[in-house]
C-alpha cells in the first residue's frame, strides 16, 4: 500500500496530519501498537523537521505485509553536517518551532531509536532526505 | 485516584472527555516540550504548559490520552475537535505546573522516572 503527504513549509497546525492517518491505516491493519507508536513517532518527528527547517516536502510511506518504509523528502537548507545533527541536543530551530514544543535537537536521535532501518541524506541548499524502516 | 478525583483536587474543569471521568490515573508527566513526551515508553497524563494543536497531535503520536492544562490556557475549539476524534480527556486547572504536580504527587500519582 503506497500513500503520499504534501508539507508544507510552516504549517505547524497541519505537522503530524500525514502521521495521525498513517496510524489510523496501521491500526485497521492491525499492527501490534507498540510498533505503531513506533512508526508514528519517528514518522512526525520527521514531519515535524520538514516544516520546521526546509520549504516543504513530500512524505512518502509504503507498507507492506511485514514492514513500512518511509521517506521524508524536503526542498530546504540541507543539513551541512550529518553527524552533528544526530547528537541529542544540537538544534538549530527557530523559536516559533520551540513555541510549538520542539526544537531540542531530539528529533533525529528519537527517530533513530524508533525505527529498524535509518538513513539520512543531505545536500547544502538542495534538502534533506530522511529515509526510515521499522520492521513488524 | 479517577480522573473525577483529580478534577475536585485541582478544582480542574473538563475541557472534553466527560464520559471517562471514572478511568483510574496512576502515572504522571510533566513536561512543556513535546519532544521530550515523543521520547515516553509509557502512557502517562499529561501535565502540560504548552497549549495548542501539537500538544494534542503529540499526545496522539505517543499514545497519551488523559492531559492537564496548568495555568488556566485556553484549550481552542481546534484542540477539542482533534481530542475527541481520538477520544482523549482534556482538563484545564488554573493551578501553576509545579502546584498541580505537587497535589496530584501528595495524592498518590507516580512519575515514571
Amino acid at each position: 500500500m503506497h500513500q503520499e503527504y504534501t508539507v508544507i513549509e510552516g504549517d505547524f497546525v497541519n505537522a503530524g496530519k500525514a502521521s495521525s492517518s498513517v496510524k489510523k491505516t496501521l491500526k485497521q491493519l492491525n499492527v501490534d501498537p507498540g510498533k505503531v507508536k513506533r512508526v508514528v513517532v519517528a514518522l512526525y518527528e520527521a514531519e515535524v523537521n520538514a516544516i520546521a527547517h526546509a520549504y516543504g516536502g513530500k512524505v512518502l510511506v509504503d507498507i507492506d505485509s511485514d514492514k513500512i518504509r518511509m521517506v521524508v523528502a524536503d526542498k530546504g537548507p540541507g543539513i551541512p553536517d550529518i553527524a552533528l545533527a544526530m547528537q541529542e541536543g544540537y538544534s538549530t530551530a527557530r523559536p516559533e518551532v520551540r513555541d510549538m514544543g520542539f526544537g531540542a535537537g531530539m528529533g533525529l536521535p528519537n527517530m533513530q531509536k524508533n525505527v529498524d532501518k535509518l538513513n539520512v541524506t543531505s545536500e547544502v541548499g538542495v534538502g534533506t532526505t530522511v529515509e526510515m524502516e521499522v520492521n513488524f | 485516584m479517577t480522573i473525577r478525583e483529580i478534577i475536585k483536587l485541582l478544582d480542574a474543569t473538563v475541557c472534553t472527555g466527560e464520559g471517562r471521568l471514572d478511568e483510574e490515573v496512576e502515572t504522571a508527566f510533566a513536561s512543556d516540550l513535546m519532544s521530550d513526551v515523543l521520547t515516553l515508553k509509557d502512557t502517562p497524563m499529561l501535565v502540560t504548559g504548552l497549549c495548542n494543536i501539537q500538544t494534542i497531535r503529540t499526545c496522539d503520536m505517543a499514545s497519551l490520552d488523559i492531559i492537564l492544562v496548568v495555568r488556566n490556557k485556553k484549550v481552542t475549539e481546534d484542540m477539542i475537535e482533534l481530542a475527541e476524534d481520538d477520544d482523549m480527556v482534556i482538563l484545564s486547572c488554573a493551578y501553576s505546573m509545579f502546584k498541580a504536580c505537587g497535589l496530584l504527587y501528595q495524592n498518590g500519582i507516580k512519575p515514571l522516572y
